[in-house]
């Protein structure tokens, strides 16, 4: 990929992280009404207000507010919670690896089961497999994910005492017990994504089986899964990694309920209990941070998809 | 002359929406997809005198029943009728997607078609700043509109249509951009057609199907994004109840009623699924009329 590529790629990321500063910064100002009584809450005192009003500076022009919020939030400083008083900064890195853990091992299901299903659906076009793995996909793009969790929870949980039903196991306490807390939250949160990508992975595969150079490669003697892996995979990854990037934020939003489903004390539960506080500076945190990570990863996406597909290099 | 033209165009295209409509009717998951809509359209409707109780009667003493003859689907912590309150709930379940729906709409389609028919800078303008709202994590932003605007059915899903709306705005504006490059557009641009008379003329009806499309889609993730808001207890507040809020009591009493888990998970499932099969049958049969 040539540099001015790259860097129009990443002029285009920034522009959209700076819209993206102004619309989270412009969440606080629309609060309704006067923004420090409405953080200052029902029974806040004149004085508090007063007070309030100052230190968040909403006695100022909005524009300054907005280059003084701005340029803290550049030097890492998201504010202070309204609600403990902590750095919403640490707040926010105190719970991510849950987060973080949760969606990665999603994404991993998604692309695991996605790519094989579909491929196999695609090889065997019209088969039971492949009206199967359809079927499926419909479902499962329909299927509430908290529900399934619900549903995964049963069997495991309620039923029979297989898995832990609650909480999260950092990878310190050991890699089998950190699995056995987060395969069952990360499955249900992956599920329609890989119900998605099944289809996406299904369509481009099958266009790739019937191209020329594949008849090509199968009389040339490429059977099996060195065809597959060698020719098919590669062409065919390259849709797939675009809805990868579009899904990540999806994911991201769904560990939300996810995570109140599982009682995992993630970035979803930080913003709910923030939301349920009338916490808005750390809510504010939280929608920034979250757009940054999916801007970022699809910027890498985007870099990636050029990698992978040298006709759009140019 | 050239109103005589105009006038021909116009009943031209009438008998090719009728033709979309009959595609679709031979198609028998368009069929079931529809019909199940409609049933629950009808339930919704004469809820009252369907449901076999009153969906807020409390029978303390039957709490967390599983099926039975005389509460097909159980009884919830407060042994109130499951089957009831899925019957009492089937109007939000149609009534929040639209209005998030409805809300992107708004927003979405008016600045779509001035984007897209206007080009340059407002287009320049518009698609960057959808470009932002689509970055963010749907659900997050739509939780930090309902932290601004407070929790609530109406305003979780006026949060969601915001949402959506670059959605929208995508769809019609790609359309509209194609439609403009069209030589009967300028044809009638030519002719002296107000930009009003060519929107609605020429653009909507060549836009309806994508947008048609997306719509359809988009009422089933509207629904299941209410499930969630609701679960979460920052869509419908009590005492009225959705599907979303039904699953919320059943979680927390799944050690001891594990069935009440099944009853409103299924509704929601065949609803988005109704939804999102009308909106693949569409996409389908437009796709076939353009290549045929």
């Amino acid at each position: 990929m040539s540099t001015t590529v790259i860097v129009r790629r990443l002029g285009g990321g920034v522009l959209v992280l700076w819209m993206v500063s102004v619309i989270t910064f412009a969440l606080i100002q629309l609060l309704p009404g006067d923004a420090a009584e409405a953080i200052a809450g029902d029974y806040a005192t004149p004085e508090d207000v007063e007070r309030i009003r100052r230190e968040m500076g909403f006695d100022r022009p909005v524009v300054e507010q907005y280059v003084r919020w701005l340029l803290q939030v550049l030097s890492g400083d998201l504010g202070n919670s309204l609600y403990s008083g902590r750095p919403v900064t640490d707040l926010i890195f105190e719970v991510a690896p849950a987060t973080i853990s949760l969606t990665c091992v999603a994404i991993v299901i998604a692309v695991v089961l996605g790519v094989t299903f579909g491929i196999i659906a695609a090889i065997r076009q019209g088969s039971w497999v492949d009206r199967a793995v359809t079927s499926l996909a419909t479902f499962g793009i329909a299927m509430p994910n908290f529900w399934l969790l619900m549903l995964l929870l049963l069997p495991f949980t309620v039923m029979n005492n297989w898995l832990p039903a609650t909480g999260y196991a950092p990878m310190s306490r050991g890699f089998g017990t950190w699995l056995s807390h987060i395969i069952l939250p990360a499955t249900a949160l992956g599920l329609a994504s890989a119900a998605e990508l099944a289809r996406h992975a299904r369509g481009s595969a099958a266009d790739v089986l019937a191209r020329p150079y594949i008849r090509t490669a199968r009389a040339r003697g490429a059977t099996g899964s060195w065809l597959i892996s060698r020719h098919v995979l590669r062409n065919a990854a390259i849709p797939v990694v675009t809805v990868l990037g579009l899904h990540v934020g999806r994911l991201l939003g769904g560990s939300i309920v996810i995570e109140s489903v599982a009682g995992i004390a993630g970035l979803g539960t930080l913003a709910i209990n923030a939301l349920l506080q009338r916490d808005y500076v750390t809510v504010q945190g939280f929608v920034l941070f979250s757009a940054v990570v999916v801007v970022v990863v699809n910027l890498i996406v985007d870099l990636l998809y050029g990698w992978l597909n040298p006709k759009v290099r140019a | 002359m050239a109103t005589t033209t105009i006038a021909a165009a116009v009943p031209l295209r009438r008998p090719r929406r009728a033709t979309l409509l009959r595609v679709l009717l031979r198609r028998p998951s368009f069929v079931v997809a529809a019909s199940f809509l409609l049933l629950l359209v009808v339930v919704a409707v004469f809820a009252p005198v369907i449901a076999p109780y009153d969906p807020n009667k409390q029978v303390l003493a039957d709490r967390l029943q599983g099926p039975s003859a005389q509460h097909w689907l159980g009884t919830d912590d407060l042994g109130r009728d499951v089957l009831s309150r899925l019957i009492h709930a089937a109007d939000l379940a149609l009534l929040a997607p639209l209005i998030s729906v409805g809300v992107a709409i708004l927003i979405g389609v008016p600045t779509g078609l001035w984007a897209g028919l206007r080009r340059g800078w407002v287009d320049a303008v518009f698609s960057r700043i959808a470009d932002a709202l689509l970055s963010l994590p749907g659900l997050a932003f739509a939780l930090a509109i309902v932290a601004v605007l407070g929790p609530g059915l109406v305003n979780a899903m006026v949060a969601m249509g915001i949402v959506f709306a670059p959605n929208l705005f995508r769809v019609v504006r790609g359309a509209a951009l194609a439609v403009a490059e069209e030589s009967y557009i300028e044809s009638a641009r030519a002719i002296g057609c107000s930009t009003a008379r060519i929107v609605w003329v020429h653009v909507l009806p060549n836009i309806a199907a994508p947008f048609l499309v997306q719509t359809t889609i988009l009422m089933g993730v509207a629904l299941l994004a209410e499930a969630s808001l609701s679960f979460l207890g920052l869509g419908v507040q009590p005492p009225d109840s959705s599907w979303g809020s039904m699953l919320e009591v059943a979680y927390q009493n799944q050690y001891r009623a594990p069935f009440a888990v099944l009853p409103a998970g299924t509704a929601l499932v065949l609803t988005v699924l109704a939804f999102n099969t009308i909106g693949d049958c569409i996409r389908d049969a437009v796709a076939r009329r353009r290549s045929a």
